[in-house]
């Protein structure tokens, strides 16, 4: 990390007893994707809001280039907002919304009318310029908005849910575009969602929220193989979580028992400490749950369901053991191989280096 | 589906209307230019013409600019105190013109509230007249019209996006320029349908200035009411509709030109307001002009005090609810201030003394006054029940199939609201007349629907516009007949809204006037006729007791109205 972007000290909004952001801190450095992850009502939009200075912090500080703007007004603080109805001015052309910025700014004619010539090429929509808001499809208006952002060099971009009104595909590419961009202008980003998916294909970084606070933050990879909660397991792609207790530390490895099956085994600590003794849940991503003919293996169960997803043929299995959930295996599809029969009879294992041990904060 | 309504229309509009003004250039000795040459003979009634646009332009402009900050706080604050906002507002749409406009005159009078005020803060020494010049005026067709102002630019408030100011503020602009720049132009469409529908209801007004003005504010609709009710003249009565008529089609006209009439109505506005057809230079200077006002309020703003400055933008500033409360207050006010007085001994003096239900007995036990009250609440319900009847089928036939020349069908059901109300009367008197339905409540309730039944249509279209018809599609394919879903589905959702426009259609009807002025008298007279006769013989404590029997009435209805909108609304 160069320097930080965009500093938040200890940030947190009440609306009367609810606590909508609990004081919360986070540093963004210059040119980072940071993306808000979460559930609806966790808190993305209140945070974005107050960044943008379109709500007042009850207590906290923000910090941009290293200027405390907590009392800044929005329009003072150097940030571009992208919203999730992507808010164009309906009764301006695209190239007056565009230009807006500018104006406010002073800009000369001149050289506004060069910039937003040059914001259309780079959301490659030098075309529309005179049309309206209305004229456009949901895609193209969604790059105007980001035209509209990016016309005027903000510090740092705030985007809020924006492809969330976009069918899968734009969405697709909308992601890509939003990446290239971000590449070639070296934008500060932060990025609101609560699809997993778009946030692990697109962060530098993830900050997961959960209930107005940050549940876990870091990379795509260490939330997704180092979850610090269950919540976080759960909520980044599918995971089978089982329960055990831990009978010995050593070093990054943990001897385990699991329960109810009442086995030992071993497993990864997802970089907090545990204690020997302490009950945990140990997490298996689908795609390392290996799967075999009936015999070995940690488990055995009964196949229940059979999902082929295009590249991933996914298998839903009740395990035998009594007390256990039900697990889901996943591999590529191939074809050719024998077919799953509903009920066919499988034992399944993993790595001791792909169980990984997460507190027990319970579900 | 449609046919009862134009029916309606043809026989009840358009026939009297096209008889009275055939009755201006066909007299009893065939063609003739007589009233009009009458009209033009001396500066008198082109002076009452300029007046009646002096009045009106003066009115029009004092609502939009007093109803503007109005309606715009109505349509930002959290939704309990938008309810409440709302009722004051319409509580004064409802309450009567004629119980506001008596109100004036007793709040105005020689020892009125006003007079008693300035006297005991010494500002002046003796009642000064307040009443019969043009600012009494004035004041009665604001406040009869701010209603209606604020109503219409609300409509177009509410649709604008919220975001919208906000996105502004993130590219950079301070609030004033964001208003101006981006809220204002977006709210222009709801500004000039405000402006002209305040406009073409003030010209046709003469309750106000024949109870609070002088004979200097005679407008033009009490010259047609005289020419009919002193000298049966109906050629003349005729020409000056013509002119009236004209006056009021130039504006619409003109709006049209400049905006498109399809915004008023709402049906085909995109939701948020189209460029207007006004374009190359007129659109820049009003562009600067914009940026410029945008960076005189930043100005002023930067003056304030810094905390006031950098508040939580999405509050309301003190100076706006001050500012709104006042206004609610001064057109609330007049009324409610008579409410004491009805109670009073002292007469209509402030201030109130005593206690006594004496005017209310009056009231009771006078026949005029409880044939009156039953006649309008017969011919209200009455008209209710027909315009509903009438009315619902067109709506529906207007929202849901894809019949041709919509736009042009649309403007002719409304057409009852832009001709001005006179002229529907003084036509329909004249053909009731050879009907023999003057004074028949028959008569009444098919004027009064005339003129309700777009109401109800436009209730009814915004009704079924929500109204999902995946629903009946459901139900149908639930096994439910067509009745079966009728019976079911769509009624019971969409019940709410028929009651609301059957009180809309009721409420129109109990405080119609112009109709009623020509149409009855004595004892077939309605509650408003009986009124009028009385406020215009004299002002007594009696007609308060009336005034504060139909606010209570009134503020009811509001009251059942409103809960039944919102039911309608939650599902
Ligand atoms: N103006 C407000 N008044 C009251 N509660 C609010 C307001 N804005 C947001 N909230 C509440 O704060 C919580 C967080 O909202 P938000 O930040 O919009 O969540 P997210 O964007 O993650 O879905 C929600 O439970 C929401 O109901
Ligand atoms: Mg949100």
């Amino acid at each position: 990390m160069v320097s930080s972007s965009l500093r938040i000290h200890e940030l947190c909004k009440r609306y009367g007893d609810f606590v909508a952001l609990a004081p919360t801190s986070l540093d963004v450095a210059k040119g980072e994707f940071l993306t808000l992850l979460g559930p609806s009502g966790s808190g993305k939009t209140t945070m974005l809001s107050l960044i943008a200075g379109l709500a007042h912090p009850d207590e906290g500080r923000i910090l941009i280039d290293d200027t405390d703007v907590t009392h800044s007004p929005a329009y003072a603080r150097d940030i571009g907002v992208v919203f999730q109805n992507y808010a164009l001015f309906p009764h301006m052309t695209i190239e007056d919304n565009i230009a807006f910025p500018l104006k406010m700014r002073k800009v000369a004619d001149a050289e506004a009318r060069r910039r937003t010539a040059e914001a259309l090429e780079t959301v490659h929509l030098p075309h529309v310029a005179k049309r309206y808001p209305r004229e456009l499809s949901g895609g193209q208006q969604q790059r105007i908005a980001l035209a509209r952002c990016i016309v005027y060099r903000p510090a740092i971009i705030l985007m809020d849910e924006p492809l969330g009104a976009l069918d899968k595909k734009l969405r697709d590419q909308m992601q890509l575009e939003i990446k290239r961009i971000h590449r070639e202008l070296g934008t500060t980003i932060v990025y609101v969602t609560h699809d997993q998916e778009e946030a692990m294909t697109m962060s530098d970084r993830i900050c997961l929220m959960n209930a107005g606070a940050i549940e876990q933050l870091g990379t795509p990879q260490d939330l997704y193989f180092r979850p610090r909660s269950v919540f976080v397991a759960d909520f980044l792609g599918e995971s089978n979580l089982l329960s055990a207790i831990v009978r010995r530390v050593d070093g990054e490895g943990l001897d385990i028992v699991l329960t109810e099956q009442a086995a030992a085994s071993r497993a990864v600590g997802n970089g907090s400490r545990f204690a020997a003794g302490e009950p945990i849940k140990v997490m298996v991503r689908p795609q390392n749950l290996v799967v075999a003919e009936a015999g070995g293996g940690q488990l055995s169960g009964r196949i229940t369901d059979v999902m082929i997803s295009g590249s991933l043929t996914r298998l839903y299995i009740a395990p035998e053991t009594v007390g256990l959930p039900q697990l889901v295996a996943a591999h590529p599809t191939r074809s050719g191989s024998a077919p799953y029969e509903i009920g066919q009879r499988l034992s399944l294992g993993w790595h001791a280096a792909d169980a990984v041990a997460i507190h027990d904060g319970g579900i | 589906m449609g046919a009862p309504l134009v029916l309606l229309l043809v026989l009840f509009l358009v026939y009297p209307v096209g008889q009275l003004l055939l009755l201006s250039v066909y007299g009893d000795n065939g063609f003739t230019l007589a009233p009009y040459r009458q009209l033009f003979a001396s500066s008198v009634y082109l002076d009452v013409l300029l007046i009646t646009l002096k009045i009106s332009l003066a009115t029009t402009l004092v609502c939009v600019v007093a109803g503007y900050p109005i309606a715009y706080l109505i349509s930002v604050v959290g939704k309990e105190r938008k309810a409440t906002l709302l009722f004051w507002v319409l509580l004064s749409f409802w309450t009567s013109f004629l119980v506001r406009a008596f109100a004036w005159i007793v709040l105005l009078g020689r020892n009125g509230v006003i007079n008693k005020l300035l006297i005991s803060l010494g500002i002046i020494s003796s009642p000064a007249s307040l009443l019969y010049n043009f600012g009494s005026v004035l004041v009665g067709m604001v406040n009869a019209l701010l209603p209606l102002a604020v109503l219409t630019m609300l409509s177009v408030m509410e649709n604008i996006d919220r975001t919208l100011p906000r996105a502004a503020a993130t590219l950079g602009a301070r609030p004033g320029m964001a208003f101006w720049k981006i809220y204002f132009p977006l709210s222009l469409p709801g500004v000039t349908a405000a402006g002209i529908m305040v406009f073409v209801t003030a010209i046709g007004f003469f309750i106000v200035p024949a109870l609070l003005g002088g004979r200097r504010e005679t407008m033009i609709t009490q010259l047609i009411i005289d020419q009919v009710q002193q000298t049966m003249n109906w050629g003349f009565a005729g020409a000056i509709s013509v002119l009236l008529l004209v006056v009021v089609l130039v504006v619409f006209a003109a709006y049209d030109r400049l905006l498109g009439l399809s915004t008023m109505t709402g049906a085909s506005a995109p939701r948020n307001a189209a460029p207007s057809r006004l374009s190359g230079p007129f659109t820049k200077a009003g562009d600067a002009l914009l940026t410029l006002l945008g960076a005189i309020s930043d100005r002023i703003i930067l003056l304030l005090p810094s905390r006031r400055r950098d508040r939580n933008p999405d509050q309301a500033g003190m100076g706006l609810q001050a500012f709104v409360w006042t206004m609610l207050l001064i057109i609330s006010a007049p009324t409610i201030l008579m409410i004491p007085l009805s109670f009073g001994t002292g007469g209509l003096n402030w201030p109130p003394q005593g206690f006594t239900l004496h005017w209310y007995e009056t009231v009771l036990n006078s026949p005029v006054w409880t044939q009156a009250m039953l006649r309008s609440l017969l011919v209200g319900i009455g008209t209710g029940l027909l315009a509903m009847l009438i009315g619902t089928p067109a709506a529906f036939l207007l929202v849901r199939s894809d019949i041709r020349g919509k736009a042009a069908w649309l403007a002719f059901i409304l057409s009852p609201i832009v001709v001005p109300r006179m002229i529907i009367a003084v036509g329909l008197f004249y053909v009731f007349a050879q009907m023999g339905l003057v004074g028949s409540a028959v008569g009444l309730v098919l004027g009064h629907t005339v003129v309700a039944v777009p109401y109800v249509v436009m209730t009814m279209m915004a009704v079924l516009r929500n109204y999902d018809t995946r629903l009946d599609h459901a139900a149908q394919s639930l096994g439910a007949g067509p009745i079966a879903t009728l019976r079911y589905v769509t009624f019971p959702i969409l019940g709410a809204g028929m009651m609301s426009s059957f009180l809309f259609a009721f409420a129109t009807s109990f405080d119609e006037l112009t109709i009623a002025l020509f149409a009855t008298g004595g004892l077939n007279a309605t509650l408003p006729k009986q009124f009028w006769d009385e406020v215009t013989l004299q002002v007594s404590p009696a007609i308060a007791a009336v005034s504060t029997c139909l606010f209570v009435f009134m503020g009811l209805l509001i009251f059942v109205a409103e809960r039944l909108r919102r039911r309608a609304a939650a599902r």
